[in-house]
């Protein structure tokens, strides 16, 4: 079976302005969304209390509001269906300090009377973690991409390094976005989503990026459009079928792997939907942009060839004694 | 002809590594799938067998105020005992200060001074402040949180809990994880044993002002060199004690739980050869007096002193269940915190919610991995059966190299996995599609699977080296399950470089005579040659 076959390049730079527009737009809604709705800091980042309660049977959960309100401790509180009609999840501001009664073990007083439960889950973060997670996290991602920068200059040249690095931008501004759409919890496991995306992102660029870097040696064509369209052409067939086997795995990640994983599998696909994109028709254009030049490289490359012949000369008649 | 058959399949490095791959996959991986006993086996995180975690704190600071204070008290005992009078004693801002009102006693009182280890004097017209050494008070928090973590331990390991962990974080904070607790109940009981500061002390009742106990304020009681405390079993009684204990719990040597002539629950506790001393003359002294048993600022009894009582041994009764008499005498025993912990972050997961959570992700998992490994049949036929092969013991080979490193599985290390088998059919896919490619140039099989690799190879080994890269900072920076999912993210794209790439190649290289032979690379490789 096949979905693609090459036999001519699709001619997809000359479409550059409408995908960059199309990006522009999209960020800038993002960014929008997120300075305007803003992000929902879960209790990872900001501190406070997630318990979530099974009933047997569906949860009351009027009457759990009413049993809670009397308590100060719970001001500002949420309940909330979690999956099925029988388990709900509150949420608090508030985190509490003791160790022998916590939050957790009120709840379970204030809301004896209300049913047959069982508290299956209790989180609590102090105000202190919470932030020193949030510093970690932008840590991470702050790392992460600083690496991948010097390691695509490294590989290949400046120009990719920056391009990817916009794309990589692009996909994160835009995933956060959908973040701030949906309203979903930030916690450390978006974190882990975005880093995650990070890879899948940048894995997806590289791979076009190498394609353009081979052609540029094999092909004669004269201009970098020509140069790029060919390249993602022939990667289309391995893009779309990668995306395809990850969008499966992670449509099925998203279906049975529990509320708990609902975000993170949310966060992904919106990342890879994204991605997929970014690497056909946000970084290869980004080159172009950047001034990518299709004479100077070669050039390059031909003098790179030919001092590593010199050295080799160099290196046979020195072992030959004549030097 | 069977032995002409497979004298055609040559065997390479690439195939013997494969081998090795699967047998060293299989062994490892046996004992975490079959659960059996024996054998290293992957530990679940707390997220998905159930458990306590909790990242406590140390009071540090309330470490040093109380050695302020016993440091005051021992200034206050100093004076009384040579007739010195001072005037102002206090203990605040990691100093004790006081006003010296004779100036003649300042020679006796330097000379005491000087020999308080850990604090520098400073006197000026008879004021003195005497202030602990900043090296003094970061050694004695370093030494409470140590303190707190030994004690914690000594707990945990005799209230029979499986394999709790106790571990220091940061400077001062105390990790601790408990995998067994099964209810809410035994969740709270095992917080209380763990956060008991268990400070025991032997304080004189004030028998002189012993009628107005439920008068005074606390303030009053001070003034007179007092302490006021509630009763442990009745809140609304209150006792008059003597400021300074007699003896406190550091003279401990043993706490057991006994029963007293009506069955209830009590516990005997032995002093040392010197408790015993100060027991013995102290009740020597007071007979008739009342002596209370304090503990963490309660008074549990407050028995009448009969006789003078040698051997150093006693008894706490309160109104306790026998489990509750039980944790105290644990905590008794393995002593007291030198400074209070508190809660910074807590999660608890009920073992319910933990077989959830793992059978939602073993489903994800397994019909992940099972749409994947159709559509790679699918769509490469037989490549796709080799892709597969190699899927399963990049699987096998996470869980075996997890089980050896004793790497804890959590909830987003599954979807790491997930992720893996994501990234393991993407190398073979960029292969499959560059062979794919070369065959349609009308090359020779031969050709077409040793160019695929080599031009697969450049763009497969940059995007892993990229992601592994974003996998390591993870790993630095992140924490408690998130590192789960950096590791075997790492554990992941390693594996798929031997299996997904070597392994794969090593096959078609086996049986590139076949492949040729049979002439139909649409079997092989779903496509037809280009002629």
């Amino acid at each position: 079976m096949e979905l693609f076959r090459y036999s001519k390049p699709i001619p997809l730079m000359a479409k550059s302005k409408l995908a960059m527009a199309i990006s522009v737009f999209m960020v800038i809604v993002s960014l929008v969304l997120i300075f305007t709705k803003g992000l929902n800091f879960g209790i990872d980042f900001a501190g406070g209390t997630i318990i979530q309660v099974k009933y047997e049977g569906v949860a009351p959960i009027d009457t759990m509001r009413q049993k809670l309100s009397g308590n100060r401790m719970f001001e500002g509180s949420s309940i909330n269906e979690f999956g099925s009609p029988d388990e709900v999840v509150i949420r608090l501001k508030n985190s509490s300090e003791s160790v022998t009664r916590d939050i957790g073990d009120v709840t379970r007083e204030q809301l004896s009377g209300t049913g047959t439960f069982e508290i299956r889950r209790v989180d609590i973060v102090g105000a202190k973690v919470g932030s020193e997670l949030r510093e970690k996290g932008i840590m991470a991602l702050t790392f992460a991409i600083i690496g991948i920068l010097i390691y695509v200059s490294f590989r290949f040249e400046w120009r990719f390094a920056v391009a990817s690095v916009f794309a990589l931008a692009h996909d994160l501004t835009i995933a956060v976005g959908a973040i701030s759409l949906f309203q979903l919890d930030v916690n450390l496991d978006v974190i882990a989503a975005l880093l995650t995306i990070l890879g899948y992102s940048i894995n997806d660029t590289i791979i076009v990026f190498d394609r353009i870097r081979e052609e540029i040696t094999v092909s004669s064509a004269s201009s970098v459009n020509e140069i790029i369209d060919d390249s993602v052409t022939r990667t289309l067939s391995r893009t779309v079928l990668t995306s395809l086997t990850v969008f499966i795995v992670l449509v099925t990640l998203f279906a049975f792997g529990g509320e708990i994983i609902h975000t993170f599998a949310t966060t992904l696909l919106v990342g890879v939907v994204v991605g997929t994109y970014s690497s056909i028709f946000v970084a290869s254009p980004l080159l172009e942009m950047l001034g990518f030049n299709l004479k100077n490289y070669r050039a390059k490359l031909s003098e790179k060839a030919a001092r590593e012949i010199e050295k080799e000369k160099m290196r046979a008649q020195f072992e030959q004694g004549i030097v | 002809m069977l032995w002409q058959e497979s004298s055609r399949m040559k065997l390479n490095y690439r195939v013997v590594l494969l081998i090795f791959a699967t047998i060293f996959g299989l062994v490892f991986s046996l004992p975490s799938l079959t659960q059996s006993q024996n054998g290293a086996k992957i530990t679940l995180g707390l997220d998905l067998q159930g458990g306590l975690h909790m990242l406590l704190g140390v009071k540090t600071e309330e470490a040093v105020t109380s050695q302020l204070k016993s440091t005051a008290s021992g200034v206050k005992h100093f004076t009384e005992h040579n007739d010195i009078l001072i005037d102002g004693l206090s203990a605040s801002n990691n100093a004790v200060t006081f006003e010296l009102l004779d100036e003649d006693d300042a020679v006796v009182m330097d000379e005491y001074l000087k020999k308080v280890e850990g604090t520098v004097v400073h006197s000026a017209q008879g004021k003195y402040s005497l202030a602990m050494t900043p090296a003094a008070i970061e050694k004695l928090k370093v030494q409470s949180v140590d303190q707190a973590i030994e004690t914690i331990r000594n707990r945990l390991d005799q209230f029979g809990l499986s394999e709790p962990t106790v571990a220091k974080q940061g400077i001062d904070k105390i990790l601790v994880e408990l995998p067994g607790i099964k209810t809410p109940q035994e969740e709270q009981r095992a917080r209380e044993l763990i956060s008991r500061a268990a400070k025991l002390e032997m304080m004189a009742i004030d028998e002189d002002r012993a009628m107005r106990a439920n008068d005074v304020t606390q303030m009053e009681a001070e003034s007179f060199g007092d302490k006021l405390l509630d009763d442990a079993i009745e809140p609304k009684t209150k006792h008059l004690v003597h400021e300074i204990a007699i003896l406190d719990g550091t003279m401990l040597t043993d706490a057991q739980v006994g029963y007293d002539q009506s069955n209830r629950p009590v516990i005997n506790f032995s002093l040392n050869s010197e408790g015993a001393q100060i027991f013995g003359d102290f009740t020597g002294k007071n007979v008739g007096k009342r002596l209370a048993i304090v503990l963490d600022g309660k008074v549990y009894s407050a028995p009448v002193i009969n006789e003078r009582i040698g051997g150093g041994s006693g008894q706490i009764s309160g109104n306790y269940t026998t489990a509750e008499a039980n944790d105290l005498a644990i905590a008794l025993r393995s002593g007291a915190l030198l400074a209070p912990i508190y809660m910074m972050e807590k999660r608890s997961v009920g073992p319910s919610l933990g077989a959830d959570s793992i059978k939602g992700s073993m489903i994800a998992l397994l019909s992940g991995f099972g749409a994947v490994v159709l559509f790679m049949m699918f769509y490469y036929r037989r490549a796709g059966v080799i892709a597969n092969i190699a899927l399963v013991v990049n699987i096998l080979l996470i869980i075996a190299v997890m089980a050896l490193f004793g790497a804890t599985l959590t909830l987003p290390g599954m979807a790491g996995i997930v992720l893996t088998v994501g990234m393991a059919v993407d190398s073979n896919v960029i292969i499959n599609e560059r062979i794919r490619e070369i065959l349609a140039e009308g090359s020779s099989v031969k050709r077409a699977i040793e160019v695929g690799y080599e031009n697969a190879m450049r763009a497969i080994t940059d995007s892993n080296i990229t992601t592994l890269i974003a996998a390591v900072a993870l790993y630095v920076y992140g924490t408690g399950a998130i590192k789960g999912f950096a590791i075997t993210i790492s554990i992941g794209i390693i594996a798929s470089m031997i299996t997904a790439i070597l392994g794969t190649h090593g096959i078609y290289i086996m049986l590139l005579d076949r492949i040729e032979k049979s002439k139909d690379t649409a079997k092989w490789f779903g496509v037809k040659r280009s002629m």
